[in-house]
């Protein structure tokens, strides 16, 4: 299969399904693996790192999953098609650096994607669209047994998977879900939130992981150990967590009706007129904006088939798909405009937000105005 | 008090993060806090920071092991990257690396998924080191019956 086909059809986990899939964009669980004898891929010297490659790839291609899949070395894909599969949560944003010595296989329903010379030989995961972990983790334990079965891996009786990073060792495994929580950011309440999310041992990331902001309201919660417990408990402790993220998010969106319907449908207003009407906008602001208009949609103000727009945008206004289509790479204000018409043309049938007659509510909202 | 990080700057920030009840603690000057993004409101987990730094140290206090025989990689090494070299490094730095996990993670001992491969060989291993114990102690006991029973049961085992 060729890389355009993989990069005109969007993953099946964007589709916006799955349970709980209106706070719940994805779940995923990737697990690290590295071959024994081998040195790990940062310190092997190249050849090193071919013969790791070469002996894995193959194994990889011959999963009954990986039947039709993309199969690519690293050097053979341009910058812009690594970003578009950064983008997608495909590959790392380190696996994006590397080179000659590197590859990824992948699905053709985008939902798993093996990574070899990563920081471990293998990094191989699984995603789909809502709160589905415990799914997730059993299509990808499969891979793992059947890998297993072919691959001499680095395993250590006390210590379990042996990886780079003694963060990952043990099951070497990361879960996490993508989660929309506007009205935790909006009420103030998030920093609260992701404090007792880190005391219970869960870690709160931005959109791209480690060390990335949150934009769009859009986090990842995953585990953060991996050494000291098993697999199905880490999954169903981080599952109970999102559950009660997704309830403290769903009281959160409440009182704001309640309480500040005012800030509440201004922000919903303005996202929609702004994006309506913009001739410029980078992709942060369109971030935002886009999730205000989810969040409007999540509360009726929207007709439900304003969904699926309104998520394809999320990805479609990322820097690198926004490229995808060009002939050249655009500069920043070039993407900026592009990236405005192309947010008009999806809105433009869109009706107005349907704010009903019983709001908007009397003049006092005390000081609800923000500024 | 200096800056954890660029061990140069006064540190103003000091942080404190409490983690299923173990304390970690870690401080920054202004330059170095807003750079981990310490400050912004969305930073979140101080782990992340903590093992770029409390690793190495934790790993020299270690022992006197300097180079992994298998693949050369040394602890300075691992200050540099915090990632290890192979497999073998995770014995050769056994030491200082057993007080870095028990840090970092919920328990010390892997209590997952073992290969399917490998789960014979290695149950048979921990009983073969369970009798080969039972004999050394029946021995000083001067106890010959049960050593005799035990060593059949090693000789058993090995045979498999």
């Amino acid at each position: 299969m060729a890389i355009h086909n993989i990069l005109n059809t969007s993953g099946e986990w964007l589709r916006s399904e799955g349970p709980h899939h209106q706070i719940v964009v994805s779940s995923r669980v990737r697990l690290a693996r590295n071959l024994k004898s081998f040195s790990f891929p940062g310190w092997a010297k190249k050849h090193e790192r071919l013969q790791i490659l070469e002996t894995i790839k193959p194994q990889v291609e011959a999963l009954p999953e990986m039947n039709d899949a993309f199969s690519v070395y690293s050097q053979d894909l341009s910058a812009l098609e690594k970003q578009v599969l950064v983008e997608r949560h495909l590959i790392s944003r380190e696996h994006a650096a590397k080179g000659v010595g590197s590859a990824v296989v992948m699905n053709r329903r985008q939902t798993l994607s093996i990574m070899i010379n990563e920081e471990d030989h293998l990094r191989m995961q699984a995603i789909r669209a809502g709160l589905q972990l415990k799914s997730v983790f059993k299509m990808i334990d499969k891979v793992d047994s059947a890998l297993e079965e072919r691959l001499d891996y680095a395993f250590h009786a006390h210590l379990g998977y042996l990886t780079a990073c003694p963060t990952n060792v043990g099951t070497g495994m990361r879960a996490s879900a993508m989660v929309h929580l506007p009205a935790l950011v909006m009420s103030e309440q998030i920093n609260q939130v992701i404090q007792a999310v880190n005391k219970i041992g869960l870690a709160v990331r931005g959109l791209y992981g480690e060390g990335t902001e949150a934009l769009g309201n859009l986090f990842q919660v995953s585990n953060q150990t991996t050494l000291g417990e098993k697999e199905d408990e880490i999954i169903a402790r981080l599952h109970k967590v999102i559950e009660q993220i997704i309830e403290h998010e769903q009281n959160a969106r409440q009182m704001l009706l309640q309480k500040k319907p005012n800030t509440l449908l201004d922000h919903i207003g303005r996202g929609y007129g702004i994006l309506r009407h913009a001739y410029s906008m980078n992709s942060k602001e369109a971030l935002n904006l886009l999730s205000f208009m989810k969040l409007g949609i999540d509360l009726g103000f929207f007709p439900e088939n304003c969904r699926q727009p309104i998520d394809e945008l999320f990805m479609e206004t990322q820097p690198a798909h926004l490229q995808k289509g060009t002939q050249q790479k655009l500069a920043a204000e070039e993407r900026d405009s592009l990236r405005a018409e192309i947010v008009r043309a999806k809105l433009s049938e869109f009706p107005r937000p349907d704010i009903g007659p019983s709001k908007p509510p009397g003049p006092s909202e005390g000081n609800g105005s923000q500024n | 008090m200096h800056c954890d990080v660029c061990k140069t700057n006064q540190a103003t920030v000091f942080l404190t993060q409490i983690v299923e009840g173990k304390m970690q603690k870690v401080n920054l000057c202004e330059a170095c806090s807003k750079e981990k993004g310490v400050t912004d409101p969305t930073g979140f987990a101080l782990a992340d920071l903590l093992l770029g730094l409390g690793a190495a140290q934790e790993m020299e206090r270690g022992g006197a092991v300097q180079k992994c025989l298998v693949c050369g990689f040394s602890q300075a090494d691992f200050k540099k990257t915090g990632r290890l070299g192979c497999a073998s490094c995770y014995t050769t730095f056994a030491d200082g690396l057993s007080s870095l996990l028990k840090g970092m993670h919920k328990g010390t001992e892997h209590l997952g998924k073992v290969p399917a491969r490998l789960a014979k060989t290695l149950e048979r291993e921990s009983a073969l080191k369970t009798l080969q114990r039972d004999l050394r102690k029946a021995v000083a006991d001067e106890d010959y019956e049960s050593a005799a029973s035990i060593r059949d049961q090693i000789r058993h085992l090995d045979v498999e």
